[in-house]
């Protein structure tokens, strides 16, 4: 469906030292760096085998339940009087989020590549769910490190993971969130470095992590083409998704780069506020080198990384995607930022008015719709991502609106 | 304000020191101390008492929040230290204290690339090598980002030395030896600072697969945690990097609340008198 890329596409990155712009690259420690060399390698080879490509298919179709649909959020369109809204109803996947899009294409080929132990990192916990499924599914041995914090405000996934026969590693260092985990499941990786295939959660780490997860993912953009091509015979004018690492939002976003008049919208989460505690590393932070790759960062003035805040776990990572980044800096996408307040009047907007309880970083995108949305004429088609079901953050949503 | 070094340029201090340790038939000690831990002042102490200690080259760590390549005593390092309000600026101005009184010890900054790429390369080199740091050793860049900071280091005169590790094979030693300077590192494990401990025969085995590719002097660290450890390593190297147990020695001379006590230079400075010790028991009759 996607128009071939050309040789000046928005599309071709990175480049082969795994750079968008001045972004990404490989800051690794020397131990991992021939691992990274050779998942590289696999990839490349796994990406042009047609048996690899066909596996993952089958389970898109089967297993995930793909395609997702693209649904016309009618109500939610009447209530703010402007664009004709639509989701991309990714909440809808086999373990309730997009994660899942990624985690197949990283275990077949952890498969291809006769790795048996499967560690990731999560923050909220729908990455550590479908890693823990996929590995369930596949025999393999799975484990997920998730900061302490994280495994008190998300249990419902901790006990899933556990169910699903993952062992899940509370870790206790630094600020005991989502950027620790990254830390110890990379101290895991460089320890374990035989049969360990690290499976990245988002579009960040080091080459080839950010382009393989973006692949991955892409699927949801690809799909948005073709769905809305059929339902209003002509692309979308805007598309909004939320940003933590930025994973679902790349994956909608990559496969409208190259058309122009497509406007593009990354919803950072703002926290307390841009001049508080948050989570929002384009809005207030500067580039970097964290976690193998350069990018956006939240940190001070000696470069010691600064501790994120979201209500959503998802969203609360102190770093962004280094394709990000660049689509920033070269001003392709526009990076907005809604605050935790924000976000529950668009959870609660989603709930009342489709019936659909989105999971907190959705609701992001879904908040900022609710800004940008009024503004445009009623021809104006709209897609939000919306990436994850809400179940996870109900106790979340309840202590802060009162609701039990 | 900072004291002119005299005469040797920065790699000579290191070379000057493998080269005595070499003429008395024995390996290098290199010790790693984590800057400003659990304070500037105490920090200040510890490097100062190194040297007397038997301290051959001194790794001083940077500290940083997220150091992915290192182990729970050194993690808590760093933290003490920017807990004390440690930062890159003051373990520069550390280095330039120690210069004061000591121009013999070579010393090398150990750590993260992040807070040197927010730093600024050129300043954070320009003002390192005024400083009188002789050579750096940046976990998260491999040679593949080796113009981030490797190549400007070389040109500014500061050596940039490279980890070897297990997974270091012999076809691609060559691409990590290439701009490596002052000394190689191998890394004796696959893991974090502080972990395992190495198999002191493969790690002799490891060295002189390395010694094939380079003239450079190899030293062994991670997971090397006493003086018989020490030992065993110094048959089969050029040098020893002990790290995780003198970081341990200094918190168990900590109070309650972290903070130093008169305990605390002594700790370190024993262990390392120790270490030395054991360093000059493997002293090689035999070596050619």
């Amino acid at each position: 469906m996607n128009s071939p890329v050309r040789p000046n596409s928005l599309r071709a990155g990175p480049d082969e030292t795994g750079h968008f712009g001045m972004f990404g690259g490989r800051f690794v420690a020397e131990t991992l760096m021939p691992l990274i060399l050779d998942l590289e390698k696999a990839y490349g080879e796994a990406k042009d085998d047609p048996s690899y490509q066909a596996e993952m298919a089958s389970m898109m179709t089967h297993y995930i339940g793909r395609p997702s649909p693209l649904y016309f959020a009618e109500r939610m369109t009447d209530k703010l009087g402007g664009a004709k809204i639509y989701f991309k109803r990714e909440e809808l996947n086999h373990t309730g989020a997009h994660k899942v899009n990624n985690v197949l294409g990283q275990i077949l080929l952890a498969r291809r590549m006769g790795k048996k132990r499967i560690i990731a990192e999560t923050g909220a916990g729908q990455h550590g769910v479908a890693t823990a499924t996929l590995c369930a599914r596949y025999g393999l041995e799975c484990i997920v490190y998730m900061g302490a914090v994280d495994v008190e405000r998300q249990k419902p996934n901790v006990f899933r993971m556990q169910l699903l026969g993952a062992k899940v590693v509370p870790v206790q260092s630094g600020s005991k969130t989502l950027k620790d985990a990254m830390n110890e499941a990379l101290r895991d990786w460089v320890t374990n470095v035989a049969d360990t295939f690290y499976c990245i959660g988002t579009v960040a780490g080091p080459h080839p992590y950010p382009m393989m997860v973006r692949d991955f993912q892409s699927v949801i953009g690809k799909e948005t083409r073709e769905q809305m091509l059929a339902a209003e015979g002509r692309l979308p004018d805007s598309l909004i998704a939320a940003v933590g690492g930025g994973s679902n939002a790349m994956g909608l976003f990559h496969p409208f780069l190259d058309d122009s008049d497509v406007e593009i919208y990354g919803v950072e989460a703002a926290g307390h506020g841009l001049t508080s505690l948050h989570a929002a590393s384009i809005a207030g932070g500067r580039p970097g080198v964290l976690h193998g790759n350069r990018t956006y960062l939240l940190m001070n003035e000696d470069g010691q990384i600064q501790d994120a805040h979201s209500i959503s776990a998802g969203l609360d990572y102190p770093g962004i995607g280094p394709e990000h980044s660049w689509l920033h800096d070269i001003k392709r996408a526009q990076y907005v930022s809604i605050t935790d307040e924000e976000s529950l009047e668009g959870f609660k907007l989603c709930c009342e008015l489709e019936g659909i309880v989105p999971a907190l970083e959705s609701a992001h995108a879904v908040a900022y719709a609710m800004k940008l949305a009024p503004r445009k004429a009623k021809d104006h088609l709209m897609v939000i991502n919306l990436s994850g079901r809400g179940d996870k953050d109900i106790f979340t949503v309840a202590e802060h609106l009162g609701g039990m | 304000m900072m004291k002119q070094v005299p005469d040797i340029s920065m790699t000579d201090r290191i070379s000057a020191a493998f080269a005595r340790a070499r003429a008395e038939r024995r390996a290098a000690l290199v010790t790693y101390v984590m800057a400003g831990d659990p304070d500037q002042e105490t920090g200040r102490a510890i490097l100062a008492a190194l040297p007397e200690a038997g301290a051959d080259v001194v790794e001083l760590g940077m500290a940083f929040t997220d150091p992915m390549a290192d182990g729970p005593s050194i993690q808590a390092a760093g933290l003490r230290a920017l807990a004390a309000g440690q930062s890159l600026k003051k373990t520069l101005a550390d280095v330039a204290a120690f210069r004061r009184t000591n121009d013999r010890t070579a010393i090398v900054l150990m750590g993260y690339f992040n807070p040197i790429y927010v730093y600024g390369v050129d300043r954070f080199l320009a003002d390192a090598k005024a400083a009188g740091v002789d050579g750096l050793i940046v976990v998260d860049l491999p040679p593949e980002e080796d113009e981030e900071l490797c190549l400007p280091a070389l040109r500014a005169g500061i050596a940039f030395i490279r980890l070897a590790t297990p997974t270091t094979d012999d076809r691609r030693l060559p691409t990590v030896l290439k701009n490596t300077a002052g000394f190689v590192y191998y890394v004796s494990i696959t893991g974090i600072t502080g972990a395992a401990t190495p198999n002191f025969d493969a790690t002799a085995a490891a060295v002189a697969r390395i010694k094939k590719h380079t003239a450079l002097p190899v030293v062994v660290g991670f997971g090397v945690k006493n003086a018989v450890h020490a030992a065993a390593v110094a048959r089969g190297a050029d040098g020893v990097a002990v790290g995780t147990a003198l970081v341990e020695a200094l918190r168990a001379s900590l109070d309650a609340d972290g903070k130093a006590t008169e305990k605390t230079v002594p700790a370190v400075a024993g262990l390392v008198r120790e270490l030395a010790e054991g360093v000059r028991s493997a002293a090689k009759a035999d070596v050619a």
